[in-house]
């Protein structure tokens, strides 16, 4: 859950003018030192990420334990073992239905409070940080405040209320857990859907209002428009993080009762903590990133057709 | 009327939402002062008396004392080592000023794509076998690279909005590489420093996956994972695991609430997944 993503138009930003770059001239002859300046970030990217990352590649073929450098190629035997593992079948449905959830309900409500706050610029500032605080914590401990006075059967909410805990039923235990994610996440699609909104132009919506558009048909034929990059930059994102959810799963559930709640970021995580079958978590990892590969490259195309147009 | 009716629907949409977001952490509050007992008559009702027996149970048992340097040093780690380095090459990246700039933006935007899920085994594995497990500095590195692409972009949008005049004009004076990034670039984006600064900040202090997986040893535990192991052992005591949750709370909402304007303008333009 700490995937970052930077705005979509960071590439495409216009080039200095090119009387500015002959101007520059003189700086191009300290290429050394700004080669050196860039370095410090690209190396330690390299060496903590993408190299680690190839090994990843290298390992889901091998029988790796993790543990010292011993290992064998198996070929595809790990992808073999964990495509017939009903577990995973489990847990590739589970992240499925988290998809399926934080695609609708967390957008459903940040696009309403954002419409709701864009013309109360008084009270913008005061639900903002409202919102977003549960979205500053930590999921450790937005997982166990829900665990121990919210969904607890002994002394919390529910055991009040008289309702057995979701986290301890196969039916609801994926569901409480995506709960507890999605009420500590909206909030942050609140703000950046409001920014978005913001960046409105103003002639656009008075135009829509003084053709008698109600405020509705401003929100769905002005503002929804306008934030369609955003929109569909935050879905990717969804998109991506729904196939590597993990934070709120092991911490309410532990992928349980019986496998109930798993989902490929726990199951990973138990072939590489639990029993030591690191190239199977590695194989279980590529299959995650996959998915999310697949909604970037998507993404990039939908946006290069919409500029295209 | 309709007008006025409409107006009242919308405010109390948003009371209700704020509400949803309060209403646990407002459970936490109220149930850290209560002992066991009054808890489990019931989780709303207001505790008898305020005493704070709860916090220092659980500041004893949770090990906030060491959790809590652990934390500053893996967090100041991951700070100081992002502010650094991307501001450095955000400034040579936002003025396009080594010819392979473009490889290097399409390097950080795969980068950025590249989960937790498809490094952490092989890296868990040579951190260990060089001995550096249990050690928040070296946490604190390897999370400061995992935000390193994020921050590098806002670095650069910051650096995009210098006048490139008023560094022509810098260097015309003779004023070398490094005393116009100290003395006349880094004035400027302090902003853009401060917003990467509690972001990256934000995300270390709470990071989850890679800490818990790093520092397994209790010396080396961050706060909330002393709090995590503490849930082993009074997961009964609801009071003093509130007590716990309130004492990690509060500091991070200070810092929130403190730089709001930072967090939510850095949110807004950068569109950040913590």
């Amino acid at each position: 859950m700490t995937a970052n993503l930077a705005p979509p138009a960071v590439a495409a930003r216009p080039a200095r003018p090119p009387a500015a770059r002959t101007r520059n001239a003189h700086l191009r002859k300290r290429t050394a030192i700004n080669y050196a300046l860039v370095a410090p970030a690209l190396v330690l990217s390299i060496v903590v990420v993408v190299i680690p990352g190839i090994l990843t590649l290298l390992f889901a073929f091998t029988d790796w334990s993790g543990i010292g450098f011993d290992f064998a190629f198996v070929g595809v035997d790990n992808f073999r073992e964990i495509l017939a593992d009903p577990v995973f079948a489990t847990s590739l449905t589970n992240n499925i239905t988290w998809l399926v959830l934080f695609l609708t309900l967390p957008a459903i409500v940040g696009l309403l409070t954002a419409a709701l706050l864009l013309r109360r610029k008084r009270m913008r500032t005061f639900y903002q940080v409202i919102f977003l605080m549960p979205y500053v914590l930590a999921p450790v401990v937005n997982a166990l405040i829900w665990q121990t006075i919210i969904y607890n059967p002994n002394g919390g909410v529910f055991g009040a209320l008289g309702i057995p805990s979701p986290t301890a039923s196969m039916q609801t235990s994926l569901y409480a857990a995506a709960a507890v994610d999605m009420w500590h996440y909206w909030g942050f699609l609140t703000v950046v859907y409001l920014g978005a909104m913001r960046q409105t132009p103003m002639d656009q919506v008075e135009a829509a209002v003084v053709d008698g558009a109600s405020g509705w048909g401003v929100f769905r034929h002005v503002y929804l428009p306008s934030i369609r990059p955003t929109l569909m930059l935050m879905g990717v994102m969804t998109v991506i993080f729904s196939f590597l959810a993990f934070d709120y799963v092991f911490l309410l559930t532990q992928g349980g009762p019986a496998h109930s709640s798993e989902v490929m970021g726990t199951y990973a995580y138990a072939f590489a903590f639990s029993s030591f079958e690191f190239g199977k978590a590695a194989a279980v990892g590529i299959i995650m990133s996959f998915f999310g590969l697949i909604a970037s490259v998507v993404y990039t195309r939908l946006s290069r057709a919409e500029l295209m147009r | 009327m309709t007008r006025s009716l409409k107006q009242l629907t919308g405010h109390l949409v948003l009371a209700v939402f704020g509400v949803i977001a309060l209403v646990p952490l407002l459970l936490v509050l109220i149930n850290s002062f209560k002992t066991n007992a009054e808890v489990l008559e019931s989780p709303f009702g207001l505790p008898a008396h305020v005493g704070f027996e709860n916090f220092f149970t659980a500041w004893t048992y949770g090990g906030f004392g060491p959790g809590f340097l652990n934390s500053v040093l893996l967090t100041g780690t991951t700070v100081l080592v992002v502010l650094i380095c991307s501001s450095l090459a955000g400034y040579v990246l936002a003025g396009q000023k080594v010819r392979r700039w473009p490889a290097i933006m399409v390097y950080f935007t795969m980068a950025m794509t590249v989960p937790i899920q498809l490094f952490i085994f092989p890296l868990y594995s040579v951190v260990a076998s060089l001995d550096l497990t249990d050690s928040p500095v070296v946490v604190g590195v390897i999370l400061a690279a995992v935000n390193m692409p994020f921050a590098t972009f806002m670095m650069r949008t910051f650096f995009l909005n210098v006048p490139a005049e008023l560094e022509e004009a810098a260097l015309m004076d003779g004023v070398s590489t490094f005393q116009l990034v100290t003395r006349v670039l880094l004035p400027l984006v302090r902003p853009g420093l401060i917003t990467v600064g509690v972001i990256v900040g934000l995300n270390a202090w709470n990071e989850f996956l890679i800490s818990s997986t790093f520092l397994q040893n209790p010396s080396a535990q961050t706060l909330t994972l002393g709090f995590l192991t503490m849930n082993g052992t009074f997961s009964t005591d609801i009071g003093t695991m509130m007590a716990g949750a309130l004492i990690l709370i509060v500091p991070v909402l200070a810092v929130f609430i403190a730089l709001q304007r930072y967090v939510v303008d850095g949110m807004a333009a950068g569109a950040v997944k913590g």
